[in-house]
C-alpha cells in the first residue's frame, strides 16, 4: 500500500481555521515519457483526492500529469466538530488509498 | 488630369490600406491584451473552464518561485482574497500552463467549510512559462492571476535513459 502522511492539528478551538497537509508516495508517471526500450511508458497518476471531515467533503483536487511525484497538498478548514477526517486518493489502475485522522475540537 | 487621378487613386489606396493596417493592429491587440500573450492551448483550456464568462484579473495570488533549477518539483500555493462566507466564497480554483504537454495541472473544489482559500502542491513545468490559475466565486464571477516561472531543467518530456 502506498504510504501516506497526514498532518492535521490534535486539538483545536471551535471555529478555528487549521490547515491539513497530506503527502503521499505514488511515482505519478505522465505518460509522456519513453521507456529504456523506447516505448511510451503508460500514464499512472493519482487522478482525484477528496477530504471529507465527519463525512462531509470539505475538499476535492482534481490532479493531473503535472502534478509531481508523491503529490503533497496542503489545504485549510474550519474546525468544527470533533471526529475524524478521511482523506481518499484514487487514481489510474485502480489505484485507492484511503487514511484517517482525528482531531479534537474543543 | 490623368495624373491627378492616378496620384489621387494612389493616395487613397494608401490611406485605406493604412486605415486597414491600423484596424488589423487594434484588433490584435484587442485580442491579445485581456489575458497576456499565452499560447492557443491555453485559451482554449480557459474557455473549456469557464465557457463564455468573463475573466477578470485580480484577487488570486500564486506563490511560486521565479527561478527554479528543478522543473520536477516546483512548489506552488495559490490563494484568493475571499472572506470564504457562506453568501461570499471560492467555488473552485484551477491551475493551468502554457507549455507543459496538457495545459491542465489541477482543479481544487471549496466551500465555505474551506475558512481559507488557499492551498499548496508541487507541480512539473516542462518549460520557462506562465502559470494562471482561476478562480470560480459563488456569485459566479471569474477571476485570474498568474505568475512566470523561469525553469533551468525542465520535467516530463526528458527521457528516462539519455
Amino acid at each position: 500500500m502506498a504510504r501516506a502522511l497526514i498532518k492535521v492539528p490534535a486539538n483545536a478551538r471551535r471555529g478555528d481555521v487549521i490547515e491539513i497537509k497530506t503527502l503521499i508516495s505514488h511515482p505519478m508517471e505522465t505518460g509522456y515519457r519513453v521507456g529504456a526500450n523506447g516505448a511510451m511508458i503508460p500514464r499512472d497518476i493519482i487522478t482525484i483526492f477528496t477530504c471529507a471531515y465527519n463525512g462531509e467533503e470539505v475538499f476535492r483536487a482534481q490532479l493531473s500529469p503535472a502534478i509531481a511525484a508523491n503529490p503533497f497538498l496542503s489545504f485549510f478548514t474550519v474546525a468544527r466538530d470533533s471526529g475524524t477526517l478521511e482523506f481518499r486518493w484514487t487514481g489510474d489502475n485502480g489505484f485507492s488509498a484511503t487514511e484517517t485522522a482525528t482531531i479534537t475540537v474543543a | 488630369m490623368a495624373t491627378d487621378r492616378s496620384a489621387a487613386t494612389r493616395r487613397d489606396f494608401l490611406a485605406r490600406s493604412g486605415c486597414l493596417a491600423g484596424s488589423a493592429a487594434a484588433l490584435s491587440v484587442m485580442r491579445i491584451a485581456p489575458a497576456g500573450a499565452t499560447p492557443q492551448a491555453l485559451q482554449d483550456a480557459i474557455r473549456q473552464i469557464v465557457g463564455e464568462a468573463a475573466v477578470q484579473p485580480g484577487k488570486v495570488r500564486l506563490d511560486v518561485p521565479a527561478l527554479v533549477e528543478n522543473g520536477n518539483a516546483v512548489p506552488l500555493t495559490v490563494s484568493v482574497d475571499s472572506p470564504m462566507s457562506a453568501a461570499d466564497h471560492v467555488k473552485a480554483v484551477h491551475v493551468l500552463n502554457e507549455k507543459n504537454p496538457q495545459p491542465h495541472v489541477v482543479s481544487v473544489t471549496l466551500g465555505p467549510r474551506a475558512g481559507r482559500a488557499a492551498f499548496s502542491t508541487r507541480i512539473k513545468l516542462a518549460d520557462s512559462q506562465q502559470v494562471v490559475a482561476l478562480a470560480e466565486m459563488s456569485d459566479g464571477s471569474i477571476w485570474s492571476g498568474s505568475a512566470d516561472v523561469i525553469v533551468t531543467l525542465a520535467a516530463c518530456v526528458e527521457d528516462l535513459v539519455r
